[in-house]
């Protein structure tokens, strides 16, 4: 019997961790993030699981990353100033392919900002916030019980791709309560990330003869590699000057960029026969179907694109959407980072507009709704 | 017979990247011959690292190893520790690594006192980086950053770990090596959190800049300087001038583990839940 229950959105991001099989947390407080950290430090002894408050989100990322080395899918949640000091370690979870899920419930910046105020101004960060080249794959759900099934599918894709999963959605529906269906375990498929067989006579963690996501051993089970945050052999053993640097940082791109079909998710709303496109996520872009809802009864033809997944950017489906409206309106609780995305791959097929806010308020339906009449 | 370093040395992976002269292939040897003291089975090992010269050091031995970010040893160890408290987690660092970029996770660890050996190997400098100052190196010492001579107040390594919570804290030289070997095989055995300060020679960033003519004048500074901390402390004050004490420094049996703290509370909690339904 699946249970049902009102959820805040943060709580929700726990629940689905906790299905998806996660059982260790370690984090740093910071709002408006922290009651991930408060719901996991209370359920996950309850499942044999592990929850630690470290020092700072630094320590936190590291710790996340061994604990997921030692053989638990791991979590770890923060806001803005925390996701800043988690980018080293972020990167070296990419380059040394350990899965694991960062949550990034994103306020105002930057600095200290607005932290009880939602924004989506992390988004760049998202994808660039580490050094080097490297893939993302970032997760944006907008409502309470997209939360917890993105949460699920956030997991399921960092074991499937051997890469850190992020999770970014902006405080209002962190801090939004809605109702959300919690299906019984094994209703929702739940991935575990691919183990070597056992009894090779030499295991290698990046051996890519047979793919691009390679098995992944954990520490403890008898294989005993090296990882390490310089570039590698296949064996992990530090490699200097090689073609093999190029070709494995290939590798860890193509692995998310090659299974577009599979990571990406969007959904659109009256878009098929829409003259104007909004293109918005998470808080946004539920204003913006209240907009599109009142601007239709008005006769004015107008529709949603909303992503899903933000990392990697759906290029096509956007390109698609540009080519057959006259504009496409972003509105973003940010002075514009998303939209330069939005710009790029319409590649000039359309006129493109934006709402930008950073006042620490949420952008009203009434808003968009204006700007879509000034388009028209 | 002679000792068989092979057993936990990675086929392969010699020669090291250390510089000849350096005191990390001693460390090496004594921490290869604790391990087989203690009959280490590999395969419950984890050797954690950040970044630094010292910090290669993992990669040349046969367990589950991981060379990290520089500072963060001993938060991915804690991930580890936390997710396997059954299995043995060594940490290692250099001396910049555990007590400058790392010091916020070093003290957190020590006041934990999770049960984790921490080795700090102490060569006053960063050597990776090529000879900048750290908080070990010695006061009026030419650093690349100090090039008039250091005036940065240092920190005593084992001081740090007791006054954060370690409960085992010893110190070491790379000069004194069959006392070496055994208090490594102590802090490995020792329940909680164990701090072993390594003291080191960097004889190519550090020794030949500071009238250390060659390797062997850092192992004679060390032999002078330590003394076992029982004579240390049996000498009048204007004796143990410009000395310093090795061994054990500080061991507390009865601290409780945070592990084992962290299981019996979840234990409680289960129990409750149970006795509910
Ligand atoms: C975040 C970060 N800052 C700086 C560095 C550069 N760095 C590499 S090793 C090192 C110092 C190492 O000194 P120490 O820890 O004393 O080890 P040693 O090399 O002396 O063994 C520094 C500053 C880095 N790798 N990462
Ligand atoms: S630079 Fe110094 S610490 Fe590094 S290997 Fe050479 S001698 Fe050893």
């Amino acid at each position: 019997m699946s249970k049902t229950k009102l959820l805040q959105g943060n709580d929700a991001c726990a629940e689905g961790a906790l299905y998806a099989g996660c059982r260790f947390f370690a984090g740093y407080p910071i709002t408006p993030s922290t009651e991930v950290a408060e719901f996991m430090s209370k359920e996950l002894p309850k499942v044999g699981g592990h929850f630690i408050q470290m020092e700072d989100e630094i320590a936190a990322m590291g710790a996340v990353i061994g604990g997921s080395l030692a053989g638990a899918k791991s979590l770890t949640a923060t806001s803005g100033p925390g996701f800043s000091l988690k980018q080293e370690s972020l990167g070296y979870a990419m380059l040394t392919e350990v899965p694991c899920v960062v949550l990034n419930v994103m306020r105002g910046g930057p600095s200290t900002g607005v932290p009880t105020g939602p924004g989506q101004s992390d988004i760049m960060q998202c994808k660039w916030g580490t050094h080097g080249d490297h893939p993302v794959i970032c997760l944006t759900p907008g409502y309470v019980q997209e939360i917890f099934d993105e949460t699920i599918r956030a997991f399921n894709l960092s074991e499937k791709y051997r890469t850190p999963v992020i999770i970014a959605y902006d405080e209002i529906v962190g801090h939004m309560r809605e109702r959300v269906e919690i299906p019984d375990a094994g209703v929702i498929p739940v991935i575990d990330r691919t183990k070597p067989p056992k009894g090779l006579d030499k295991y290698l963690p990046y051996d890519d003869t047979k793919g691009d996501v390679p098995p992944m051993a954990n520490f403890f089970e008898g294989y005993r590699y090296h990882v390490t945050g310089l570039n590698h052999a296949p064996d992990g053993f530090p490699v200097n000057a090689s073609p093999r640097i190029q070709t494995d940082e290939e590798r860890l791109i193509r692995k998310v960029d090659g299974n577009r079909k599979d990571i990406c998710k969007n959904e659109t709303y009256k878009l098929e026969d829409a003259e104007i496109a909004i293109f918005a996520y998470g808080s946004t872009a539920r204003g913006a179907k209240d907009a599109i809802d009142a601007a239709r009864a008005e006769g004015i033809k107008v529709g949603l694109f909303r992503p899903l997944t933000i990392w990697p950017f759906p290029d096509e489906a956007v390109a698609e959407v540009a080519k057959k409206v006259k504009t496409i309106i972003v509105p973003e609780l940010s002075l514009g980072q998303i939209i330069l995305e939005v710009q790029r791959v319409s590649a000039g097929q359309c006129k493109i507009e934006g709402i930008f806010r950073v006042d620490g308020d949420p952008i009203y339906p009434a808003q968009i709704l204006a700007k879509i009449k000034e388009v028209k | 017979m002679a000792f068989d370093y092979n057993q936990f040395i990675r086929a392969g992976k010699l020669p090291h990247i250390w510089c000849p002269g350096c005191t990390y292939g001693i460390v090496f040897k004594s921490i290869i011959r604790s391990l087989d003291a203690i009959k280490q089975n590999k395969d419950d090992l984890a050797v954690v690292s950040g970044i630094g010269c010292a910090s290669r050091l993992p990669g040349y031995l046969d367990a589950n190893t991981l060379h990290t970010a520089h500072g963060r040893a001993l938060t991915f160890a804690t991930g580890i520790k936390m997710v396997r408290p059954e299995k043995r987690v060594i940490a290692l660092s250099g001396d910049g690594d555990a007590t400058a970029i790392g010091g916020n996770h070093f003290i957190h660890a020590c006041r934990r006192n999770i049960d984790i050996t921490v080795l700090v190997l102490n060569n006053f400098i960063y050597g990776m980086t090529g000879g900048q100052h750290s908080p070990t190196t010695p006061k009026g010492h030419i650093a690349t950053t100090m090039p008039y001579g250091n005036i940065d107040p240092n920190f005593d390594i084992p001081k740090l770990a007791i006054g954060a919570g370690a409960s085992f804290v010893a110190r070491g030289t790379a000069y004194h090596v069959p006392a070496l070997d055994k208090l490594l095989i102590e802090a490995i055995n020792h329940k909680g959190l164990s701090v072993v300060e390594i003291v080191n020679a960097c004889p190519t960033t550090h020794g030949r800049r500071n009238k250390f003519k060659n390797p062997t004048d850092q192992l004679l500074w060390m032999k002078d300087t330590f003394l076992p901390a029982a004579a240390f402390e049996k000498l009048p004050p204007e004796k143990t001038e410009g000395k310093l004490p090795m061994g054990v420094l500080y061991k507390k049996e009865d601290a409780t583990e945070y592990c084992e703290n962290y299981d019996a509370m979840a234990q409680g909690v289960r129990q409750k839940i149970e006795g509910r339904a």
